[in-house]
């Protein structure tokens, strides 16, 4: 499918696991949510009012939240474990790393209001580590759609697989761009645009990203590759091997900590299978602050104009 | 107190509300938690805490920890109307050329912690508490918590251990606008009876109406610290207190409203004539 940039239909992730849930809620009894006092935020509330005797919100206590969460999936139920991806992650770390990730409970982790597009709430909210921090626990798998369209996915894909699962998302309208129609395969990425001067590996907002600073990349003759790892564990070893081949240099695009996310794991593959030149569209290694999404991307560099900048220096073009 | 001292902290309470008011554009805030802890910070600021412009970096200084973060326009606020905060900078609210974030950083001054996920200060204060009781020192330590704060399973263990260690410089106030988020608190996890909760945990309790000045002055200017206890001060108060179309209410949390509407709120806060507000505002986050 070929993606327009013009005018992109522009739809909220975090509205697409409302949706995914409502379509379990119906289709799976084994299904029940859990909140932490962020339900209409998170966008359960919908599931709530659906099914009210499946949700459960333990209010503003996320370890407890994880612990329950682990309590249902051992009685056979498919606990949603769902806050904000800070709130979700580092706080019930450890419960996350016994209860359910060493435990191996068949409990789903789904965080909205994740990275960079938490904006005005500030440091302490913007979820940076979040994809580290869970991609490091042995037996979790990690996913970080790109839009409405395959968060909704992802979340359904999580909930018919057995194991537990974190999926991340957003909170504000971002573009809707991926084939409705297309398939979301656990640990399979897909190219979104061909070229092979360069790859752009990029996950979550940063696909979009990705795809908007290789248009502009045409117009400067360098045709750049964009894939979408849309699968943070299991990464997609064969599609970084094979773009190493066919394009050389490899920058990755997240909107995350430069350590322990998408560049991370791809170098991880690359150093052993295949050096070959990288550089990252990242978080360097700083907090955030407030601010509007747009603002954010600009300022900590991670946008399609970072991008752009990067990739030509890379391939030493002006 | 003084009807001079009351007059003040009358109208520097009425400026706070006036600033938190402006801060509920252009991004919006929490005016709800903001408008509940007002008078508590106000009076804390001008007739209770050892805390001014030439002592923030100084030893003996008071200290106030704000845990929940969410209402420090509250605090933006107050720090302006005591000089210690550029009264322009509050128009940088959420702006990145400045500091004047949703919730508090220290690069303000006067701010001693940065808060935001909830349930961290109070473990924060008790290691300044604990480290100016070995050194002797007289001063005060302040923590404000929000009552949906107590959800945390953090600030519970802190409960146990300041009573163990006899933490009697340390002041909690519960700011008990019975709301968290978009419900009431005793909808979701019973926080009730609160008072017997902490009594049995050791604390030393107290109950004021947190809106009331001569009420809060007869409990702090007669505050017996250092009686071997920490102290625990439920301030019963009013979720979005002094503005009528959002007193109570569970769907007014957060807000970001118009230009149009901050100016009939400044009305409202006057005259208390309902200001109409859009669904649209309300609950954007």
């Amino acid at each position: 499918m070929k993606i327009s940039l013009e005018n992109p239909e522009l739809k909220e992730t975090r509205q697409a696991f409302a949706d995914a849930l409502l379509k379990l809620g119906k289709e799976n009894p084994k299904v029940v949510v859990l909140g932490g006092d962020v339900s209409g935020s998170v966008k359960t509330n919908i599931f709530r009012d659906a099914y009210p005797e499946r949700f459960f919100s333990v209010g503003i206590s996320e370890q407890d939240m994880m612990g329950v969460a682990a309590g249902l999936a051992v009685a056979g139920k498919i606990p949603i474990a769902s806050t904000y991806g800070e709130f979700a992650t580092g706080r019930p770390f450890d419960q996350i790393r016994q209860s359910i990730a060493y435990s191996e409970m068949n409990v789903k982790i789904c965080a909205s209001h994740c990275g960079i597009s938490v904006g005005p709430d500030g440091a302490t909210h913007q979820s940076l580590e979040d994809v580290g921090i869970m991609r490091i626990l042995p037996h979790i798998t990690v996913l970080t759609p790109a839009d409405y369209n395959q968060t909704y996915k992802a979340v359904l894909k999580a909930v018919e697989t057995e194991g537990p699962f974190y999926v991340r998302f957003y909170r504000d309208k971002t573009p809707n761009f991926t084939d409705a129609n297309a398939n979301y395969e656990i640990g399979k990425s897909d190219i979104l645009t061909d070229g092979n001067d360069i790859t752009l590996i990029a996950n979550g907002l940063l696909v979009w990203e990705a795809l908007r600073a290789a248009e502009i990349l045409k117009k400067d003759g360098i045709e750049a590759r964009v894939v979408n790892m849309h699968t943070i564990k299991p990464i997609d070893r064969e599609m970084i091997i094979r773009c190493s081949k066919e394009t050389g240099g490899i920058i990755t695009c997240e909107d995350h900590q430069v350590h322990g996310g998408l560049f991370s794991a791809t170098a991880e593959v690359i150093v052993r299978e295949n050096p070959v030149k990288m550089d990252y569209i990242a978080v360097n290694d700083t907090f955030g602050e407030s601010g509007t999404m747009e603002e954010l991307m600009r300022k900590y560099k991670i946008n399609y104009e970072e991008i752009v900048r990067k990739t030509k220096k890379l391939l030493n073009k002006k | 107190m003084t009807k001079e001292k009351h007059n003040e902290l009358k109208k520097v309470a009425y400026k706070v509300r006036q600033h938190i008011i402006h801060m509920s554009t252009d991004g919006g805030c929490f005016i709800g938690a903001s408008l509940s802890c007002v008078d508590i910070i106000v009076y804390l600021y001008l007739s209770f805490l050892n805390i001014n412009k030439n002592n923030l970096k100084s030893p003996d200084r008071d200290y106030l920890f704000l845990s929940k973060g969410h209402d420090v326009p509250a605090l933006y606020g107050t720090l302006a109307e005591i000089g210690l905060l550029q009264k322009s900078r509050l128009k940088n609210h959420l702006k990145t050329n400045d500091f004047i974030y949703w919730h508090p950083n220290t690069n303000i001054p006067g701010i001693e912690f940065h808060s935001g996920s909830l349930g961290h200060l109070l473990s924060v204060a008790m290691g300044v508490a604990y480290d100016c009781k070995l050194k002797k020192q007289k001063n005060k330590i302040v923590v404000i918590l929000g009552d949906g704060e107590l959800n945390e399973g953090s600030v519970w263990e802190a409960f146990l251990v300041a009573a163990s260690l006899k933490l009697d410089n340390l002041i909690v106030i519960v700011d008990r606008n019975k709301f968290q988020a978009n419900i009431e608190t005793e909808k979701l996890n019973k926080l009730e009876p609160l008072s017997d909760k902490l009594k049995s945990f050791g604390w030393s309790v107290r109950k004021i109406n947190g809106h009331i000045f001569t009420e809060i002055d007869g409990l702090f200017s007669q505050l017996s610290v250092h009686s071997g206890k920490p102290m625990f001060i439920i301030a019963d108060t009013i979720r979005g207190k002094g503005l009528p179309s959002i007193e109570e209410r569970a769907d007014r949390w957060f807000v970001n409203f118009t230009k149009e509407e901050v100016e009939s709120l400044l009305h409202e806060l006057k005259t208390r004539e309902m200001s109409k507000l859009t669904s649209e505002t309300l609950m954007v986050r």
